[in-house]
Order: structure tokens, then C-alpha cells, then sequence
């Protein structure tokens, strides 16, 4: 392929060989991901969902505000589409303003997780010495139980935070920072195994030679080959962490009432399950939306980067 | 393999103490006082406050107060809880065999769906059944499960009225009414996980048993003449199930954790509602006795997975 668009037109008539476009390795993974019809489908729900929770509040009349009981607890009509809660507020404007927070909330999470797996994998597979004490660690992380622990943590440290950094921002950081410091081993496990075999590669013995530095070697050669599992684990992160949001936020341990998250409108809608079944079908609906989403489009990158997939 | 076996128990017995440690550390150094809702009554004078701590064994260093409860843990005392005045074990013991049975339940009802469902996916791959079959696992793990139980509740119990969903503790087994009784209420939270179980498992089995497909092995057993059914299910399924073991393990924290939402939708009274009330509570002792119990619960499962993988893959070493 490389050779082939070098060719000129002439030589190229001659032989038979059939001329392409030069294709970069991410335009090659690109072109792989499109014709995942499921991974595609994802990509564009999950589109639309980010468009509406970013764009929507601006757009949308309604701001999930007004409170008016003459509409309490009545289902979908044409002024509020996902129908009212029990103060009669707009369940679509309240949707929108909820996914904000859940993506908002995954992304942070697994920006966090990843950046510390990697970091913990990186020098746990490059450097020979620290590679049992750490992997010690994450193997100790692993048998932590996770659900549990988040839920003492986020009851102990809230209030503390929300009285420091206020209500909601304190609630963020918190949920984020829990969420993020106890999902980082399957990432540190990934790093740590594709550095390992990398760094006894040619390639890298070759920038050795030349005498690169350890940071150059590991951030030049070694990390962006061992980048694409770590997308992978990101984007299915993105889910998980969704899901551990709204799990607490279901068990009444998430946000403030006042600030609407996907969980938390299922865990007031809860009990009206009988007056108002769609009051918890809309969240959970969501919920389920973005994550189904989220692990189609995961794994079509998991075909597309994995350069063994493509024979 | 004694040997083996006792160095993991080993190896285990150090996450253990490592786990509670971290975990007394954290409670002992949140900024959270068991005391609170007392603290903010004015009636209570402070002396009595100040002796009310010190009778609950509040008054020492809490490095001191974590060997203490480690020795006393160890003899399965948990220390008493602050809001029920009763032994936390007790509490324990009562709500544990419940959360063990839903679990367990629903695991088999996890591995008799998933079986059969994974081993056709592979078997017919590329095919309707397959698709059919790996989308229904895909949805089955994207659900979250606190919205399967809702789901359930809104069709079989407000839509259809065949089940209550409220979980009846008072319920014993003694004869054919009440053990219809018992089940129908059990059938939710069990379909709950074992929904979430089987999904998953069917994922593992079939990815794991397309990996065994194209070796050599199954080109011999085609080779001497076996039928298509008699080389899938004797040859490649047994080679299969060995790295599903492994995963398994690595999915018992994801079990628990949707027993514990599974025990709040459906009001089951297990360890996981006892840690949510508790939480609610302020109730340190027994919220600390349940995080360690999930934490042995956790261990112990990777622990037998480990000794599985290697009484069933001759390759391992005992090492």
C-alpha cells in the first residue's frame, strides 16, 4: 500500500497494481469501525443523546423547573413528550439535564482511572523493581468490594466536601474521584502487559542504542503502541462508570435532590411505579440507551484496532 | 496441590488484613462522628456525650481500637451495633444465608441460560441464532439492574398483578401454600441477577469457545470421523469452561454489588439492605462487619477460582 501511491501513473498501467489512496493507520481503523453496522448505530445514538443533554436545555422551553400540579405525575402529551413528575415538571427537559451529569460524570471517571492505570502500568512494566510491589497493589484493588466501598466512602467524605467546595461541585468530585481511584486496575494490567513484551522490541532497543532517555523511550515509542487496548477499556469504562453513578445516585448516596441525574430521577420515580410507570422508564431508559451505546461503539474499536481482526 | 492450596490461603489471608485495615483507617478518619444526631441534641450535656463515646469504645487511638476489633473479628465478635444495641454478628448471621441463597440462585439460573446459549451462539456463529443470541446478552449486561427490577415491577406486579414486590421475610416453608408463596416473591430478585449473570457468562462462554474452535485438536476430532454435536460439546466445550472460571471470579464484586440493589428494589432482607440501612444510620460497627464480609466473600470466591483453574488445566503449575 505504501509503495503503491508512490508509483507513478505510468508504471502503475504497466503493472497490474491497483492504485489507492494512501490510508493512515487511525483512517484504516476508521474505515474498519464504518462498516460495523452496530458499532455505527451506537456512534449515532450516542450522538443524538450527547447532542440533546449539551444543546438540549437551551433549546428546549421547558426547564424542568417550573413546578405545576396540575400536571403532576401525567404521562407523555404533546407540550412535555416523556410526560411529568410529581411537582408536574417536565420529565424531558429534567432527562436532558440528568445525561448531562451521568456523561458528564463517566468521562471525568474514566479520564482519572485511565490516567492512573497507565501511569501505575506504565512504570510497574517498565521498570523491572517496581513491577511486583505494584502489581501487588492493583491485584489488592481487585479484590476490594467495589459497590460497598463506594457507597461508605461517598456517606463519609460528602458532607466535608459539599461544605467545602459547595453542593454540587463538592458531589462531583467526589463521586468522580471515588469512581475513578477504584477502577483503575484492569487499565494498569493492560499497560503493564503490552509494555513488557514492547520493551523488549527491536524498536526500542534501537532508541536505547541511540541513547534516548527513559521518558522518551517510554512516552515517544512505547506508550502509543500500547494506546489502542487502553481506548478500548476507556470507552467501555465510560459505561461502567454511568452505570456506578446511577447506582448510587439510586440508592439515594449520588447527587442532591436538586440537581437531576439519571439515577436519581429513577429513585424519586420509584415510588409511583403504579400512578406513573413512565416517570422511571424515561431515566432508566436512558440509562440503558447510552450504556448499549457506549459497548457497541467499544466493541467496533475493538475490531477495528486490533490489527490481528483484519485478515 | 496441598501445597498449593495453602500458599494461596496464604497469599489471601495478608489482602484480608490489608482490606480492613484500609477500611477501619477510613471510617476512623472521616470526618463523620457516629455521634452526630446526639451531638446536635442540646440536651445532652457534654460529659455525658464524652462518657457515652467512651463506653462505645470511642474514647482510645483508633490504631489501638483496630487491633482490638481485628482480634475480636477474628472470634466472629463484631462489636455491637450503636443503633440496635444487639451483636452485629447476630445481625450478620441473620441476614447472610438470605444473600447467599439469592445469589447462588441466581448464579445457576445464570449458568442454565447461559450454557446452553452460549455453546449455540459459537456452534452456529454468523448465523440468526447467533446474532439473535449476542444481542440478547448485550442488552442483558447494558441494563442496569436496579432497571430490570423496576421493569419487572411495572409488568408482573402493577400491569399483570402476578407477583408482590415486596419481598415477605416472615415467610416460612412449611407446606405446598407457603412454599408457592416463597417462591413466587423470590422470583424477581433472582431473574434480577440472574438475568445480569447469564448475559454475561454467555458472552464469556462464546467468545472463549470461538477461540477453541479453529485449533488442531478440533481438526483431529473432525478428522477421526465425530459428529459435529459429539466434538463441540465433549472436546471443545470442556477446554472452554477453563479461562470462564477465571473471569467468573473476576465478576464476583459486580455480583455482589447487584445483590445489593437487588435486596433495596425488593425490600429483600439481606447483608446488602443491612449495609444501606446502616450507612443511612450512621452505624459504624455493622457497616464496618459487612464491607469485610464482601471483602471474604470476594477473596474467598478468586481464592476457589484459582484452585479450580488448576485442578481443571493440567498446564498450571502448582506454584
Amino acid at each position: 500500500m505504501a509503495t503503491a501511491a508512490k508509483v507513478s501513473p505510468a508504471s502503475a498501467g504497466r503493472s497490474a497494481v491497483v492504485l489507492r489512496a494512501q490510508r493512515s493507520l487511525w483512517q484504516d481503523a476508521w474505515h474498519t469501525f464504518s462498516r460495523d453496522r452496530l458499532a455505527v448505530t451506537g456512534l449515532v445514538v450516542l450522538a443524538v443523546i450527547t447532542l440533546g443533554a449539551l444543546v438540549g436545555p437551551y433549546v428546549w422551553s421547558d426547564q424542568g423547573k417550573e413546578i405545576d400540579f396540575g400536571l403532576s405525575l401525567s404521562g407523555p402529551s404533546l407540550a412535555h413528550p416523556f410526560g411529568n413528575d410529581d411537582l408536574g415538571r417536565d420529565l424531558l427537559a429534567r432527562a436532558m439535564l440528568g445525561a448531562r451529569v451521568s456523561l458528564a460524570v463517566g468521562v471525568s471517571a474514566v479520564v482519572l482511572a485511565i490516567t492512573l492505570g497507565t501511569t501505575i502500568g506504565a512504570v510497574a512494566g517498565y521498570f523491572g523493581r517496581l513491577d511486583n510491589p505494584l502489581m501487588r497493589l492493583t491485584d489488592l484493588f481487585l479484590s476490594l468490594p467495589v459497590l460497598p466501598l463506594l457507597l461508605v466512602l461517598v456517606y463519609l467524605f460528602k458532607d466535608t466536601l459539599q461544605r467545602t467546595i459547595g453542593l454540587e461541585l463538592g458531589t462531583f468530585i467526589m463521586i468522580v474521584s471515588v469512581i475513578g481511584f477504584l477502577n483503575w486496575m484492569p487499565t494498569a494490567r493492560l499497560v503493564r502487559a503490552s509494555f513488557l513484551t514492547l520493551k523488549q522490541r527491536e524498536f526500542v532497543e534501537a532508541a536505547r542504542s541511540v541513547g534516548a532517555p527513559h521518558g522518551r523511550i517510554i512516552f515517544r515509542h512505547i506508550l502509543p503502541n500500547s494506546l489502542s487496548p487502553v481506548l478500548v477499556a476507556a470507552t467501555i469504562g465510560i459505561g461502567g462508570a454511568i452505570i456506578t453513578e446511577s447506582t448510587l445516585s439510586f440508592l439515594g448516596l449520588g447527587f442532591p435532590p436538586d440537581q437531576p441525574t439519571l439515577g436519581r430521577i429513577l429513585y424519586e420515580a420509584v415510588n409511583y411505579l403504579d400512578f406513573a410507570p413512565h416517570w422511571a422508564i424515561v431515566p432508566g431508559l436512558a440509562i440503558f440507551l447510552i450504556v448499549l451505546a457506549i459497548n457497541f461503539i467499544g466493541d467496533g474499536l475493538r475490531d477495528a484496532l486490533d490489527p490481528r481482526r483484519k485478515i | 496441590m496441598g501445597r498449593f492450596v495453602a500458599r494461596r490461603l496464604l497469599v489471601a489471608i495478608p489482602t484480608l488484613l490489608a482490606i480492613s485495615f484500609v477500611m477501619y483507617a477510613i471510617l476512623a478518619l472521616a470526618p463523620i462522628d457516629p455521634l452526630a444526631g446526639f451531638a446536635a441534641d442540646p440536651r445532652v450535656p457534654p460529659e455525658v456525650r464524652e462518657n457515652i463515646r467512651r463506653s462505645l469504645g470511642l474514647g482510645e487511638a483508633w490504631p489501638y481500637r483496630y487491633v482490638k476489633w481485628l482480634l475480636a473479628a477474628v472470634q466472629g465478635n463484631f462489636g455491637i451495633s450503636f443503633v440496635s444495641r444487639s451483636s452485629v454478628s447476630d445481625l450478620l448471621w441473620q441476614r447472610l444465608p438470605t444473600t447467599l441463597a439469592v445469589v447462588g440462585v441466581a448464579y445457576i439460573v445464570g449458568v442454565i441460560i447461559a450454557l446452553p446459549a452460549g455453546i449455540l451462539s459459537a456452534a452456529r456463529r454468523n448465523t440468526v441464532t447467533d446474532h439473535v443470541i449476542s444481542l440478547s446478552a448485550y442488552i442483558g449486561f447494558s441494563v442496569p439492574t436496579f432497571f430490570t427490577g423496576v421493569l419487572l415491577i411495572i409488568i408482573f406486579s402493577i400491569k399483570l398483578h402476578w407477583l408482590t414486590f415486596l419481598y415477605d421475610s416472615r415467610v416460612t416453608v412449611h407446606d405446598l401454600d407457603s412454599l408457592v408463596v416463597q417462591i413466587k416473591q423470590s422470583i424477581m430478585p433472582i431473574a434480577v441477577l440472574g438475568l445480569f449473570d447469564a448475559a454475561i457468562l454467555t458472552r464469556y462462554i462464546r467468545a472463549s469457545m470461538l477461540e477453541n474452535l479453529p485449533l488442531d485438536y478440533v481438526r483431529t476430532a473432525h478428522a477421526k470421523g465425530l459428529a459435529e454435536r459429539l466434538v463441540v460439546l465433549r472436546h471443545v466445550l470442556r477446554n472452554s469452561l477453563i479461562p470462564v472460571v477465571t473471569l467468573v471470579a473476576l465478576g464476583v464484586p459486580a455480583v455482589f454489588g447487584g445483590a445489593i440493589v437487588t435486596e433495596q428494589i425488593f425490600h429483600v432482607p439481606g447483608i446488602g439492605a443491612l449495609l444501606i440501612t446502616s450507612i443511612g444510620n450512621g452505624d459504624t460497627p455493622v457497616v464496618t462487619a459487612v464491607v469485610l464480609i464482601f471483602a471474604v466473600l470476594v477473596v474467598g470466591f478468586n481464592l476457589i477460582a484459582d484452585v479450580l483453574y488448576a485442578v481443571l488445566d493440567p498446564r498450571v503449575k502448582y506454584t
